[in-house]
């Protein structure tokens, strides 16, 4: 099938810059792509959309040379390439404009020697004239009309969209063929963004192609030529975004299987299990307030870095608050440790499950039985058959594939031991969940069965906290949503009001009605005065 | 065919990484058994026993701190100080037995919190800490004696000599024998019991090995890592403690720099036990089958009249044989998932 599209395409197309066809990866058991298809004209920017795990990153890992195919050939100019290193995709003239900025940015140089980075490794200039590549690196800025950056000044100083400027500078130096773009503009001001696109438009019009990857639909309609839909390592469809219908677009993105997964529940609410006010970290986290009543699944929704991994930690006691009150069944909690949480009655699923929840080369059991030991060892011994039992009872419950309860955890799938971080916690019979991107990393199946858990356990009155980048599976879950954006709360909608693309606005900067823009300008007031 | 093959590779290393520091055992004593008839007889193994018994309380302090993915190079030191110290307070100051007992324990303890002091607190790289550790003790303890190893109304510096001798009670420690055993040998397995059981079957060794695995992970479910830290530090000096009062009322005398050449060997010990039983990682049996095998190695090839000079190079041998074992065990292990 791969190769008929390819046909199709190539009678349609003369002589496409690059064609990626039948890519196929694997990371030991688990299938990253699958008959992945991708192709890029001249002049072109091209769209890569899919949900979290849909193997964007993968396949921009491998056009880039960080990863190697196991299956599949990639065309550039019509002729068959190898990719075997970073180093030898620059050298065919892939660039890859990174979204942490600052891992290829050396903070101690120049912003000109930063332009000029990899010429310095290529050639065998022994003395680098400092005036020569101050002038070139000016050259450079000045094509993409960035000339206010001082060339002359360390890279350290750069705000993240000169930085950017920068990365894309150090591309064009090199007369890049093809420049992907990952999340650019995630870190970005929507005034950065657009001076981007500004940029983007005149690298298409020297004939760059350029890949595009964000979670940002509204953008991606703005600038992209094609648009390419990948869900579950494979691509999906392939759309001419004049003629694109964005609702198609997200169900192309979403596939049936999960949208009619999630439907709304009736859901009883009790009383204030969680009540948080004004609470601030110092850093990130800036004048929060939030409560979570007995019963309900309160979904706390932000694009990456506004703080959301940041409040749960805070919440948990696994970073110093500086100010703000925390009151857990309406009496005051000094939580100062993961340790107080837990015996004010609090669990935390934390996003990074192998570094963070569990212990990965451990058994089933012992991870298990770990935030509750003294219950299986009443008296001087762990008691190993009470240990079993609870191991195979949260297997049945939540549907584990394991051998065996002694199997180690690295032997498990990614959903299966995310079941288990989230399992260890059911011996406390915690009162309030806080489950930080549960979902990341996790096959379709086990995300239902996550998904069943969480209404389980709201509905047998416990609170739910769902933070999560996942817009759309938020908004199934959750029984209210709060926005965050840079380390603040700036929207609550409800179930009803929330739709994918309010909340994307919110959790983007954006504001909605002119009405709105006082009440945030206040915030930030409050935010400078603390 | 060429899978049955592998399969086989496969169930070797397996059998390899399970049995073979027993197996190796069971072959060193089955060889030397041929080959001496002094060797497989109850007065060579009580002796052989007896001989690691210092070496064994050592590497279990150490096992401790290699639980929680520390490490203590101080617990030679400490156990030269401990054993010059117990045996001053009985020749120079003449003090009561418990006494004697207690107070070098004591400075275990504050050797441990000390380490954990700056690993934990401070933050330097437990590696380093302990090292720079290893030296001051190392140096508090020649300070104190004065560069003499301490004996029986010893002659003072200060003109005199000294008023106390060590007593027979406490040499009994070193040098008696209850039902059938030496007594270090009663201390010792005492000792490795007493430590599998908490290390393998209490909420205290969970937590201790769970820190170790993920200090973080361990953080997030309710463990405070600094304090099992500090306590893991504490109990290896303690246990080098320990190890100094025994090597006093073994030898009679407070020798100095009696722990330094102990800590290395030690330190193989804790590693040759990663092997054994396919543990993977540090364990209390595993550490006294580690200083049992390079004990027994050691006492048969003095009795086949190997130069001393060369039983370096066996022990290194042992240990490069058992990590290659565990490594590359771990090694498959991890990566078939």
């Amino acid at each position: 099938m791969g190769t008929a599209f390819l046909s199709e395409r190539g009678i349609l197309m003369a002589d496409p810059l690059l064609s990626m066809t039948a890519i196929g990866k694997k990371f030991g058991t688990v299938t990253a792509l699958q008959g992945a298809e991708f192709q890029l004209e001249k002049g072109e920017v091209h769209a890569i959309l899919g949900v979290n795990g849909a193997g964007k990153s993968t396949l921009i890992k491998i056009l880039s040379g960080v990863y190697q195919q196991d299956e599949g050939i990639i065309y550039l100019d019509g002729a068959a390439i190898r990719l075997e290193s970073p180093k030898a995709a620059k050298e065919q003239g892939i660039y890859c404009v990174y979204q942490e900025v600052d891992t290829a940015i050396v903070s101690e140089l120049t912003v000109a020697e930063n332009i000029l980075l990899d010429t310095f490794a290529e050639k065998g200039n022994l003395f680098v004239s400092r005036q020569k590549i101050n002038d070139r690196a000016r050259q450079v800025l000045h094509e993409l009309q960035a000339d206010s950056i001082n060339v002359q000044q360390k890279a350290a100083r750069l705000t993240l969209a000169e930085k950017q400027m920068v990365l894309i500078a150090r591309a064009l130096v090199h007369s890049a063929k093809i420049i992907i773009f990952d999340e650019p503009t995630a870190p970005l001001s929507i005034h950065e963004s657009e001076k981007l696109y500004t940029v983007i438009e005149k690298l298409k019009a020297q004939g760059v192609g350029c890949v595009f990857i964000s979670h940002r639909l509204p953008e991606v309609f703005e600038i992209s030529d094609r648009i390419t839909v990948m869900r579950e390592g494979a691509l999906v469809k392939t759309y001419d975004t004049a003629q694109a219908d964005q609702d198609e677009v997200i169900e192309a993105m979403l596939g049936a299987a999960l949208s009619h997964e999630l439907e709304p529940r009736a859901h009883d609410i009790g009383t204030a299990l969680l009540e948080v006010a004004n609470l601030s970290d110092g850093q990130k986290l800036k004048d929060l307030s939030l409560t979570v009543a007995a019963g309900e699944v309160v979904g706390v929704v932000g694009l990456v870095g506004a703080g959301k991994t940041e409040l749960a930690k805070a919440l948990f006691g696994g970073t110093p608050l500086t100010s703000g009150t925390i009151k857990l069944a309406g009496k005051t909690a000094k939580i100062k440790h993961p340790a107080d949480a837990i015996k004010a009655g609090m669990a935390l699923i934390p996003e990074e499950r192998r570094k963070e929840g569990l212990f990965v080369q451990e058994s089933l059991e012992a991870n298990a039985s770990f935030p509750n030991l003294k219950k299986f060892s009443k008296r001087l011994l762990i008691d190993r058959q009470a240990e079993k039992r609870f191991a195979n009872e949260i297997i049945e419950r939540l549907r584990i594939k394991t051998d065996s309860t002694d199997t180690p955890l690295v032997h498990l799938s990614g959903g299966n031991q995310q079941k288990v971080a989230i399992g260890k916690w059911i011996s406390l019979d915690s009162t309030l969940y806080l489950f930080d991107e549960p979902t990341k990393g996790v096959d379709i199946g086990a995300k239902v069965d996550i998904f069943k858990l969480i209404r389980q356990l709201a509905e047998s009155g416990k609170g739910c906290l769902y933070f999560s980048s996942e817009i759309h599976e938020a908004i199934g879950i959750s029984d209210r949503i709060l926005v965050m954006y840079n380390g603040q709360i700036v929207k609550e909608l409800s179930r009803q009001e929330a739709t994918q693309e309010r909340i994307l606005l919110y959790a983007s900067g954006g504001k909605e009605e002119l009405g709105e823009k006082p009440e945030l300008g206040e915030r930030k007031r409050d935010s400078v005065s603390i | 065919m060429g899978k049955n093959q592998s399969s086989v590779k496969e169930n070797a290393i397996q059998f390899l990484f399970k049995y073979g520091a027993i197996a190796l055992l069971i072959f060193i004593i089955f060889y030397f058994s041929t080959i001496s008839d002094s060797f497989f007889t109850y007065g060579n193994f009580s002796d052989i026993l007896r001989s690691i018994s210092i070496v064994t309380l050592l590497a279990l302090g150490v096992t401790f701190t290699l639980v929680v993915d520390g490490f203590d190079l101080s617990v030679g030191s400490t156990m030269s100080l401990s054993t010059v110290v117990s045996a001053s307070l009985m020749v120079w100051y003449d003090l009561p037995l418990w006494l004697v007992l207690i107070l070098p324990l004591l400075i275990g303890v504050l050797v441990g919190a000390v380490n954990s002091f700056l690993i934990v607190v401070i933050g330097i790289p437990d590696l380093l800490a302990t090292l720079s550790m290893m030296y001051i003790v190392a140096g508090l303890h020649r300070t104190y004696t004065e560069g003499y190893s301490i004996y029986n109304n010893m002659p003072l510096t200060s003109g005199g000599t000294a008023p106390g001798q060590l007593s027979e009670a406490f040499l009994w420690i070193g040098q008696g024998q209850m039902l059938g055993l030496p007594v270090p040998v009663w201390i010792m397995l005492i000792m490795v019991l007493a430590s599998y059981v908490v290390l393998n079957h209490t909420r205290w060794g969970r937590v201790l090995y769970m820190t170790g695995g993920n200090a973080e992970a361990a953080t997030l479910s309710g463990v405070s890592v600094k304090k099992v830290k500090f306590t893991a530090y504490v109990v290896s000096g303690v246990f080098a403690s320990m190890a100094g009062i025994l090597f006093t009322a073994r030898v009679g005398s407070g020798q100095i720099d009696a722990g330094a050449p102990l800590m290395m060997e030690a330190v193989a010990a804790v590693f040759v036990g990663y092997s054994v039983l396919g543990a993977g990682k540090p364990n209390a049996l595993g550490t006294f089958f580690g200083a049992a095998v390079i004990g027994i190695l050691l006492n048969g090839l003095t009795i086949l009249n190997l130069p001393y000079y060369a039983f370096d190079i066996i022990k290194g041998g042992v240990l490069v044989a058992a990590l290659a074992v565990t490594y590359v065990y771990a090694k498959r292990k991890f990566s078939k998932a």
